[in-house]
């Protein structure tokens, strides 16, 4: 549970960041199922898994866990604990205390603009340790 | 942090995105370009009769393979770089070929068959296959860099089409200099230049362009 959740925080994660990637001209969701399928295999040759899952058939029926169930992931806990000071404060503040760009700015005194900056830079620190210090 | 919590953090991030692949990829090769122009001007610089080669047939032609070449090249670099795979890269280059066959056979038809051999080796290969890829390396890097922000569905194909453009690049510069303008001559040296940066490109990307 801990790994699936995890497998969708960072493919949402890339998405966001690579979202340059989608050409406009075309459906959106083969683009998002690609993301989806890269990280996932990814994942899996990552954790020792070499053969193929293929999930495609079952995409439609497979349940997703209850909203109730959804565990708080202690990998993405440690990889916040990994950004620099400021980044994993802001961080924190938007994601889990729900404050606002520029609310942050005030608590941190900076600029809304600055506070943003630093958020795009945690989120791209996030995507790259996602990608090397998992197992 | 659990995942509406990471959503609320990617709601908040609006830093400029809407930079569209073709953009990011033109910026690169026009920097690469850039370079590898001032490296060929200080090194090899334009042939002396260039007035009277742009009225020979071969010259004009090889210029439109090359600008072919960069037209290919650049949509399958574009194409390769988006996370969808692309089920016949190879359909890219037909155009390009399809000209160098042409080519090749009128050539073929119109000089004499023992003059073949002279126009295939020419007078420049070797400095054909050294100046295309030291003029594709700044390119090439370019392209890459650029590409690192791309989510390509296989990095090593990527990184080939990263060279692929970079040698059509290279070569587009070289054909200014080089005086073999034999579609024999460009079709059998010009290709084995490429393929040499394509290599590169093919070894970088899979390392480079992984995500």
């Amino acid at each position: 549970m801990e790994d699936s959740e995890d497998i969708v925080q960072e493919a949402l994660l890339v998405m966001h960041l690579k979202r340059d990637s989608w050409d406009d001209s075309q459906p959106l969701e083969p683009w998002l199922h690609a993301i989806a399928r890269h990280k996932l295999i990814d994942h899996l040759r990552r954790r020792g898994f070499k053969d193929h899952v293929d999930i495609d058939e079952h995409a439609e029926t497979l349940a997703a866990p209850p909203a109730g169930e959804e565990g708080t992931s202690v990998d993405a806990a440690k990889m916040l604990a990994s950004l620099p000071e400021r980044q994993r404060r802001i961080v924190e503040a938007i994601s889990i205390e729900g404050l606002s760009a520029r609310d942050v700015g005030g608590r941190l005194g900076m600029s809304e603009g600055a506070v943003r900056v630093a958020l795009h830079r945690a989120l791209k620190a996030l995507a790259a340790v996602y990608r090397k210090d998992r197992p | 942090m659990k995942t509406e919590q990471l959503l609320a953090a990617l709601v908040a991030d609006r830093a400029a995105g809407g930079r569209s692949l073709t953009r990011t990829l033109s910026l690169g090769l026009l920097a690469g370009g850039v370079l590898s122009l001032g490296l060929f001007f200080a090194t090899l610089g334009v042939r002396h009769d260039f007035a009277a080669a742009i009225a020979t047939w071969r010259f004009d032609l090889k210029i439109v393979a090359m600008v072919l070449a960069l037209v290919v090249a650049f949509a399958l670099c574009r194409a390769l770089g988006r996370p969808v795979p692309l089920l016949h890269p190879g359909r890219y280059l037909l155009p390009l070929l399809a000209l160098a066959a042409v080519a090749v056979a009128i050539e073929l038809a119109v000089v004499p068959m023992d003059t073949w051999r002279l126009r295939l080796v020419g007078t420049n290969s070797l400095i054909c296959l050294t100046a295309v890829p030291a003029l594709s390396l700044a390119p090439l890097a370019a392209v890459l860099a650029m590409l690192r922000s791309a989510a390509p569905a296989s990095p090593a194909l990527a990184g080939a089409a990263a060279g692929l453009l970079a040698a059509a690049t290279g070569a587009t510069l070289y054909a200014f200099h080089c005086f073999d303008d034999s579609p024999l001559f460009v079709v059998t040296w010009y290709s084995l230049s490429a393929a040499i940066v394509v290599a590169i490109g093919w070894a970088a990307g899979r390392r480079l362009l992984r995500w």
